[in-house]
């Protein structure tokens, strides 16, 4: 595609200031420069990208956010009082504040053994990328806003599982922002489940302020042969400036299990986004999400799942419930290459307004070019079924409580194969108090 | 007593029904007996309270009180219960969590305290041995993948639960085999008593061999046409609707 002739954008123009001050003088220096010039060369994604259409980041950025500053020590004692008060029981908790990994607030000691986490910035200086994890890096070279990610990279965690190795205490992965002046934060962490090994992640955003922010959050996932891979995630309690962009680059070997359900109940602006590549036969993956939006919030779902090899499953389930004058974008692209015969992909986006002020840009599609599949898509957008609701109401269960009924069946679909029970009562939990609030 | 007076109910611009008259008093079981499309289910409907349904005319009196005004679930709390010919599939809301609410709230618009957890599995699980009914089913989510004998077991320990002034019987026989329609009569008959009515709906006299009626109704383009007691069951059990039809029409 020949060059866009593009005026540069206010933000984009600070973010080539910034980067020029925040750029450290390390062996890094050479990758970020490297990142910064794909990222200069594409700019921010605007609406005129089919994928960004909703989300056009041109429009929606007006000014570049500063990097976040290294949080100070009352930074970290905020940190510290929030992360006390919330735990998954039996987890080894892996922090990032601000962008940065802090391992005075993390605690590793639940850790199973075979399983390593250590800081990103420490991994990539020492070493050469693992190449399940460069590959599956690669399914996001599309995307500027992850060349702007690697280009500010500020920390995150590398984790691996050593192959053969169950373990058996999830891993909390906490993104927290201190929310205290404006600022950007750009974090990447990286899991590699070895062959035969499986890891649960929760990995939770939440911000200790209201400041203005500006996540760019990646996990690149490589889950090896015969491994499975459980991703949770809750994006949860963000204020209204708040802009997260979180993106999973993961790719699947053959036999191997990756399910992934998202939680997000928040503020501002959302966009969730996921490439997924099935490289080996016989894998499964299973992508659920619920979206709780009301005032003027904004979350995008969007995934790119590719069938590389046959004779795999992909399941896309993701329920949004809209209040107020929120906007829900679900955008979901199953590709099957030439060859992944016998692929098996459903997908399914249901939307429920509880206002009328809301809005929802359900976008489902396929493209197949093997000829031996059963592939198939839905999305539906309204209102509770009347007949439900009628027979709720005729054994004398209230309106309200029987709206409040459905929408909580309805969302707990999408949560009820999380494995780990206190984060699957933590969601349903979410999705009851949220509907309360709501007037449910 | 549960009345219905002059009763013109519209779908759509259609008439189903025409001045319909009717009383069931406390202690009594009516059957309402008549083809298809007579409008036996809008009857029903209409008195609990389903809003598709255009009221033109008339009232519907419980112990004098008329309930069209009323919603679905406050009728619920007066003690009227509809026993659906087609029970809703609920996924995603467990049985028990669904017995427990409707039962609470019912107790609660009425001012009573609610049950607390260990009376109310005492009182569910009495009811579903009477009624035949797995506890395993308690635990599925709402009619999801029940058969049609479960569904209607599962309406009756429902009314059962929730004892009912007047329990509307939606032809709760429609798919059932010999044995589940015996085991739901058999719920209906241990929930009759002198405070208690129904208004049982049915195409065929078979129920109401088992659910023997105090008095009997034929019901025809939205009236009620002929009245009598259990023996006109029978007779049109043999001769089938055509006269009442044929009456109704001139």
């Amino acid at each position: 595609m020949p060059p866009m002739i593009r005026r540069e954008h206010d933000a984009e123009r600070m973010l080539g200031e910034q980067f020029r001050a925040f750029r450290p003088a390390d062996a890094s220096a050479g990758r970020r420069d490297e990142a910064f010039t794909l990222f200069s060369e594409a700019g921010l994604p605007s609406r005129r990208i089919e994928s960004w259409h909703y989300t056009d980041l041109r429009g929606l950025v007006r000014e570049a956010l500063p990097p976040a500053p290294e949080p100070d020590a009352a930074t970290i004692e905020a940190a510290r009082e929030r992360l006390a008060a919330h735990a998954v029981p039996g987890a080894a908790r892996v922090v990032v504040l601000d962008g940065t990994y802090r391992p005075e607030l993390s605690d590793l000691s639940a850790l199973s053994a075979g399983v390593t986490v250590t800081s990103v910035l420490d991994a990539l200086s020492t070493g050469d990328l693992d190449a399940g994890l460069a590959a599956a890096q690669k399914l996001g070279q599309v995307e500027s806003m992850l060349a702007l990610n690697a280009a500010f990279l500020q920390g995150g965690a590398m984790i691996v599982v050593a192959p053969d190795t169950q373990a058996a205490a999830p891993i909390e992965l906490v993104m927290l922002l201190s929310g205290r002046a404006p600022a950007a934060t750009y974090d990447r962490s990286y899991v590699k489940v070895g062959d035969r090994a499986s890891l649960t992640l929760v990995e939770r955003h939440a911000s200790l302020g209201d400041a203005k922010s500006l996540a760019a959050t990646v996990l690149v996932a490589a889950v090896g042969d015969g491994a499975s891979f459980e991703h949770l995630a809750r994006i949860d309690g963000l204020g209204p400036q708040a802009l997260h962009l979180g993106t999973t680059l993961i790719r699947l070997g053959a036999d191997a299990k990756f399910e992934a359900t998202t939680l997000v109940a928040t503020g501002g602006v959302t966009r969730r986004q996921a490439y997924l590549e099935f490289v080996g036969e016989n894998a499964t993956a299973h992508l659920y999400g619920v979206s709780l939006l009301d005032g003027k919030s904004h979350a995008d779902t969007t995934l790119i799942v590719t069938h590389t090899a046959a004779h795999c499953e992909s399941r896309e389930l993701f329920k949004h419930i809209l209040d107020g004058e929120a906007t829900g974008i679900y955008q979901g692209r199953v590709v099957v290459a030439p060859g992944a015969q016998k692929t098996d992909g459903k997908m399914l986006s249901k939307c429920v307004f509880l206002g009328d002020g809301a809005n929802m840009y359900n976008k489902p599609e396929l493209e197949i070019f093997a000829d031996d599949v059963v592939c198939g898509h839905g999305a539906t957008v309204g209102a509770l079924d009347d007949d439900q609701l009628f027979y709720l109401r005729a054994r004398g269960i209230p309106l309200r409580e029987a709206q409040a009924l459905l929408l909580e069946a309805f969302a707990s679909e999408a949560i009820e194969t999380v494995s780990v029970a206190s984060v699957k009562d933590e969601m349903n939990d979410r999705v009851g108090e949220w509907l309360r609030q709501h007037g449910r | 007593m549960l009345e219905v007076r002059n009763l013109h109910v519209e779908v759509e611009g259609q008439k189903i029904l025409r001045g319909l008259d009717l009383k069931v008093h406390p202690g009594e079981v009516a059957a309402i007996m008549g083809p298809n499309g007579s409008g036996k289910s809008t009857l029903s409907y209409v008195i609990a309270g389903r809003e598709d349904y255009e009221v033109t005319d008339g009232e519907v009196l419980l112990d004098g009180e008329n309930v069209l005004e009323m919603d679905p679930e406050e009728r619920a709390a007066k003690g009227l219960f509809l026993a659906f010919q087609y029970p809703v599939e609920i996924p995603g809301v467990a049985t028990m969590t669904f017995l427990k609410a409707s039962v609470n709230a019912q107790r609660k618009s009425r001012g009573e305290p609610e049950l607390s957890t260990p009376d109310f599995m005492r009182h569910v699980k009495q009811g579903a041995e009477r009624l035949e009914v797995n506890p395993d089913m308690l635990k599925r989510p709402l009619n999801v993948g029940f058969s049609g004998g479960e569904k209607k077991r599962m309406e009756i320990l429902q009314m059962a639960l929730l004892e009912p002034r007047y329990g509307l019987l939606d032809e709760t026989d429609s798919g059932l085999d010999i044995d589940a329609l015996r085991i739901v009569s058999n719920g209906v008959n241990a929930l009759r008593a002198a405070n208690r009515g129904f208004l049982v709906i049915t195409h065929y006299q078979r129920l109401l061999d088992y659910i023997k009626p105090d008095v009997v109704h034929i019901m025809s383009k939205g009236r009620i046409i002929k009245s009598g007691d259990a023996a006109l069951a029978l007779e049109l059990e043999k001769n089938g609707y055509r006269d009442y039809v044929a009456d109704a029409a001139a």
